[in-house]
């Protein structure tokens, strides 16, 4: 039996055309950035020609990209940074010290926020509509005269939804506060203008959009004033401090560039896939759709069954071949449920029985043929054995 | 070590795990139960019905279970019912989470409170089937009870007005 791989949102496969392009650096041009001779010179020209193609897709400048070790970090340095720095330019006066945030963000934006909580600084975290969107106005409310950044991402992870960030965008930009934007789930999926959206801080990922783990970059427009949190060799403009991986960067670059010439033909693509699964799968009794209908990225499907548990679910899917996520208490460490689901307004139980099937690049016709035919077939063998049904079957 | 099969849910479950929850033993319920045990979850928010049919020696004779749940939650399940069919309720009573996580060649420590669950389930069908029956409750059974149930309300109130 061939696998079927539906968790993109998680990770994806490197393309083999990336393998491709990264492999030369790997064993003949595999010299450090930072030296002198030839070997380094020609890993530096590399690097600054992979920074010139990121820096197109979304339309900054080169010295505007800097590159990090995963979107977590980005993030961390995004709002750390900008935090820090605002601080300690005060010189122990008083300094703006006021963070916003959406209820929504992926968990290093939440615990990023919660230790600068603990270190002096005020967050506000902002809510969000049953489709998982925030508010502009919310936005414009929530900022005071201490408000230093707000950081609401692009799409949700979980849910797929298409947050409004050139409206939040525009108000930050009028207001004097920086934006940041986390956009590891559109970025090369999505167009994005940094410029046209007003967008000063951006995280995107490699692992994301086919290229290899362990790269990432924040995108810091010119002029933003952030201070780094590695400190060491000075590499990326002194704000990341680490020998730089050129290979991976490399690899970065190549899936970015596939991305822009594939991005309108593939997310088509992907969309009738999605719409296509989501018709039918809504068919299940109960089943109801988590995020937006439209207003969500090309490749996500999240919905809840009634009555029966999400890591039941996806291990019964597994073990069929199939590979899909849940935001059930019981498949998280913490055993508790999705906080994205409980913000867009679910009733645990509701996320319990949570379903995330994400699609990519190489997913077919066919293999979605085949989730909607197992699915279906799986949601009834475990409504058997749930003590709920009896209730859903009266209606 | 244990051996553990990677082709699904990596080091998580043992096989015997994953062979229980591949095909549970015992699911559905029993019309004229002797007995009925609802349980919930105080960690996650699972929930778990136990049946059961008892005879006139207080042997049970037959046992059924309806959980909401984890691949944990339906494997003790579906082992206590195996445990627990054709011994008396004095036997079935010894049974401990311990003895459910035997059974299944162990299990997750963050999945322990699962197995909890399903003796829980089976104390509190026994509770009901005394009840039912006008039995007089053993001391030790009715303080197990009481706990239960506090614990039963604490989910319920967690989960208000969420
Ligand atoms: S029933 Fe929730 S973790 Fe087992």
């Amino acid at each position: 039996m061939k696998k079927i791989y539906l968790d993109y949102a998680s990770t994806t496969p490197v393309d083999k055309r990336v393998i491709k392009a990264m492999e030369p650096f790997l064993t003949k041009n595999y010299g450090n950035t930072m030296s002198l001779h030839s070997f380094g010179q020609e890993a530096k020209l590399a690097l600054e020609n992979s920074r010139q193609v990121l820096a197109d897709l979304i339309n900054a400048k080169p010295n505007e990209i800097i590159f990090t070790g995963s979107a977590t970090e980005s993030n961390n340095q995004a709002l750390k940074g900008v935090a820090l720095r605002e601080r300690s330019e005060s010189k122990g006066g008083q300094y703006k010290n006021h963070i916003i945030i959406s209820a929504i963000e992926h968990a290093c934006i939440m615990e990023s926020a919660k230790w600068l909580a603990k270190n002096g600084f005020e967050i506000t975290k902002l809510p969000v509509d049953k489709y998982g969107m925030v508010n502009p106005e919310d936005v414009k409310k929530a900022i005071t005269p201490k408000t230093i950044l707000v950081s609401v991402m692009h799409t949700s992870n979980e849910i797929g939804t298409i947050e409004p960030i050139a409206e939040i965008g525009k108000i930050c930009r009028e207001k004097g506060v920086y934006f940041h934007t986390d956009a590891v789930q559109s970025f090369g999926k999505i167009a994005i203008d940094v410029k046209k959206y007003n967008i000063d801080l951006l995280t995107g990922s490699a692992h994301k959009m086919y290229g290899p783990k362990g790269i990432a970059l924040l995108y810091v427009r010119e002029g933003v004033k952030i201070e780094p949190i590695l400190h060491g060799g000075g590499q990326e403009n002194g704000l990341r401090s680490s020998t730089v991986n050129v290979p991976a960067i490399v690899g970065f670059a190549k899936a970015a560039e596939l991305c822009k010439v594939e991005m309108k033909k593939e997310g088509a693509r992907q969309i009738k896939l999605r719409d296509k699964a989501i018709k039918e799968i809504l068919k299940i009794k109960g089943t109801r759709l988590n995020g937006h209908s439209e207003n969500r990225l090309p490749n996500n499907i999240n919905v809840s069954f009634p009555y029966i548990e999400g890591e039941s679910l996806i291990i019964r899917l597994d073990l069929e071949g199939i590979a899909c996520s849940t935001g059930s208490a019981c498949s998280s460490y913490k055993l508790e449920p999705s906080y994205v689901l409980l913000a867009i307004g679910l009733k645990p139980e509701e996320a319990h029985g949570s379903l995330r099937i994400s699609l990519g690049r190489f997913t077919t016709e066919k293999e979605i043929n085949h989730l909607l035919k197992v699915l279906p077939k799986i949601v009834k063998q475990l409504e058997l054995m749930s003590p709920f049904k009896k209730k859903y079957e009266k209606e | 070590m244990k051996k553990n099969s990677a082709k699904t849910c990596g080091s998580l479950y043992t096989e015997k795990v994953m062979e229980t929850f591949k095909s549970p033993h015992n699911y559905g319920k029993i019309k004229d139960a002797s007995g009925i045990g609802k349980v919930g979850n105080i960690v996650c928010g699972d929930v778990m019905w136990l049946y059961i049919k008892v005879d006139k020696k207080e042997v049970i004779k037959d046992i059924k279970f309806e959980t909401f749940g984890c691949v944990a939650a339906i494997s003790t399940s579906s082992i206590i019912t195996d445990l627990v069919k054709g011994k008396t309720i004095k036997e079935a009573l010894k049974i401990t989470k311990d003895n459910v996580i035997e059974s299944l060649g162990g299990l997750p420590k963050i999945k322990y409170h699962c197995s909890v669950l399903a003796v829980d389930a089976l104390i509190e069908a026994v509770y009901d089937y005394y009840t039912k029956t006008k039995q007089v409750i053993p001391a030790d059974l009715q303080k197990k009870h009481y706990i239960i149930q506090k614990s039963k309300d604490v989910i319920e109130k967690r989960y208000e007005g969420l």
